[in-house]
């Protein structure tokens, strides 16, 4: 695999937002004081005046995002996911969930992927906390494709969004013409009929390379690539429920209330059917090369391969 | 309009605010009636606004950031015109526009939601800067309590006011000396409050009376003139303002009175208003 093309899905983010910044004057994108980690610093070199340092004060930052929303701006406000979701939740659910408005909230540095910092900076709670808070969408990208996409997409919709970005270089997956990024709408990326493993984010390259071993072990897996979380592609999860009868979650994610919950929520009301959610499993992750996190976590191809084989016993 | 009108003006909107928080037997007096002549001079001399066209780009901003005094400032906006002031009776009853705390979504008139103390200060603050980024002339106003100053966002908000020289920025702190607790000094003082803002790079302005309107102009005229720094104003004011049983009591903070405090309340506000028309 080492030839396959690998970018940092934090790095698209900075990326696309230049190419937006370019067409729309009203992009502001804000920072606090990690515009080199997350970023933001290629947009800073281009627009120096729209590039706003908020400093280490991630709370005020999703406040003032508030402000120049409702006064016709389009903040894309950056940090850590942990910063983002954890530090400013109540920030983020008063002052742009609320009143609704149009705030992006760029947040790199998802999960255990951080890598060496360790478990204060490895956030697998924020997918949990951002769906609970109403009227916001949540999309977690697969590859630089899909991130640059959905960094336009959400540009383009009216309200809060949070957008989920990684700090590890992960294998471009959705390089082909056909590709189409529509927000809500998941995406089958290989038919299979006997268990429905459905990823999100750097996992469902995990995911894809689980359906070849499982291939070879004579199980033929559906893989869907859900980047929206919230709204979520209920339609296509169901269906995949009903075509194959058995779910698999998976996402560098705490097990709880991140996808895994979200399928099951609507599994549980609408297609009762066994699911195995992959994830973190309600631990704290630590500090170690990010590769080596992922093995040890079981949330790369092989691990996640071993534990749908385990599971399908 | 004329100090006189401004005063008289004040007085019906502390009717209102006894009016509405009766009405929904809960509520936060206190605070609105410490703060209802401020409201007064913001939306009836102050700020550029217009109720018909209560969406104006061009409008100043106010954000309530002690937003649990909405009953001043739905008051004030139903005074101004922003909605029928019969509305008020309707404060936090199911399906009311107006809710306990600010709602942007709901109500005419309102810039920001808001309640969550601290909140509302980094909002400002984001308005303000966005009008520096597309040279606009308006003009953003925020209202502070002193207890909520106790909240370290509103420092993260200052600091970021101050160091980019948000002079459109017009932060005002409602100094009446009494949180839930109690005073404020005895809960966990914010004192010196001007000192804090000079040292923020603020512009300060110390009212020795905000219940007074002829302090209050003279407070708004020198913020206009500051340049280059956003200006603080901090106004001693008294909790509880007009209604003599609610005066500088911390109990008045959050409860409302009953239908026999609610006349007598009435009765204190008709009684100033008519020593007014004397005037």
């Amino acid at each position: 695999m080492s030839d396959v093309k690998k970018v940092a899905t934090r790095q698209s983010y900075g990326e696309a937002l230049i190419e937006l910044g370019k067409e729309h004057d009203n992009l502001v994108v804000l920072d606090a004081d990690l515009a080199a980690a997350t970023q933001t610093g290629k947009f800073k070199a281009v627009f120096p005046e729209r590039h706003i340092d908020c400093g280490i004060a991630e709370s005020n930052m999703m406040g003032i995002a508030a402000g120049l929303a409702s006064t016709g701006k389009v903040p894309f406000a950056s940090t850590f996911a942990m910063f983002a979701a954890g530090r400013a939740f109540e920030q983020v659910r008063n002052s742009i969930g609320y009143p609704h408005l149009n705030v992006k909230i760029g947040a790199t540095h998802a999960g255990i992927s951080v890598g060496e910092d360790g478990a204060t900076h490895q956030c697998n709670e924020d997918i949990a906390l951002m769906r609970t808070i109403p009227g916001m969408t949540v999309i977690n990208p697969a590859d630089d494709i899909e991130a640059k996409a959905a960094v336009k997409a959400a540009y383009e919709m009216d309200g809060p969004v949070y957008l989920r970005f990684g700090r590890l270089a992960v294998p471009v997956i959705n390089d082909n013409p056909d590709y189409k990024f529509e927000i809500g709408k998941g995406v089958v990326l290989r038919e299979g009929k006997d268990v429905a493993i459905i990823a999100t984010g750097l996992c469902v390259n995990s995911a894809l390379e689980a359906a070849e071993k499982l291939a070879a072990d004579g199980i033929d897996a559906m893989i869907v690539n859900i980047h929206t979380i919230k709204p979520l592609d209920e339609e296509l999860v169901v269906e995949a429920a009903k075509k194959c009868g058995k779910v698999v979650t998976v996402e560098e994610h705490s097990v709880i209330g991140g996808l895994g919950g979200a399928v099951c929520e609507v599994l549980s009301e609408k297609q009762p059917t066994p699911v195995k959610k992959i994830g973190v499993y309600d631990v704290f992750g630590e500090s170690g090369p990010a590769v080596k996190l992922l093995e040890k976590y079981k949330l790369d191809g092989q691990g996640v391969y071993e534990q749908v084989k385990d599971w399908m016993k | 309009m004329t100090i006189l009108e401004l005063q008289k003006m004040a007085v019906e909107v502390r009717k209102g605010i006894v009016t509405g928080v009766h009405a929904a037997k809960a509520g936060h007096p206190g605070g609105s009636l410490s703060a209802a002549d401020v409201f007064t001079y913001l939306y009836f001399e102050e700020m550029n606004i217009d109720p018909k066209n209560p969406k104006d780009p061009k409008r100043d901003r106010f954000v309530l950031s002690k937003g649990h005094t909405a009953p001043g400032l739905y008051s004030a906006l139903a005074h101004r015109g922003f909605f029928p002031v019969e509305d008020l009776k309707t404060l936090r009853h199911i399906g009311s526009h107006l809710q306990g705390h600010p709602c942007l979504q709901h109500t005419p008139g309102i810039d920001m939601s808001s309640g969550s103390l601290g909140q509302g200060i980094s909002v400002a603050v984001g308005m303000a800067l966005s009008a520096k980024l597309s040279d606009e002339s308006y003009r953003v106003y925020t209202l502070l309590g002193d207890g909520e100053i106790q909240e370290g966002q509103v420092w993260e908000a200052a600091m970021f006011a101050g160091a980019r020289n948000l002079d459109n920025l017009c932060v005002i702190v409602d100094n009446n000396g009494l949180q839930i607790d109690g005073a404020v000094e005895d809960v966990c003082s914010p004192y010196p409050i001007d000192k804090k803002f000079e040292a923020f790079n603020f512009h300060v302005i110390n009212v020795a009376d905000g219940n007074d309107m002829n302090q209050l102009k003279a407070a708004f005229d020198e913020a206009k003139t500051v340049k280059g720094q956003p200006t603080a104003i901090v106004m001693k004011t008294v909790k509880g303002k007009g209604v003599s049983f609610m005066e500088n009591k911390a109990g008045w903070h959050g409860k409302a009175p009953n239908d026999e405090e609610y006349e007598i309340a009435m009765a204190d506000l008709e009684k100033a208003g008519e020593a007014l028309c004397q005037m």
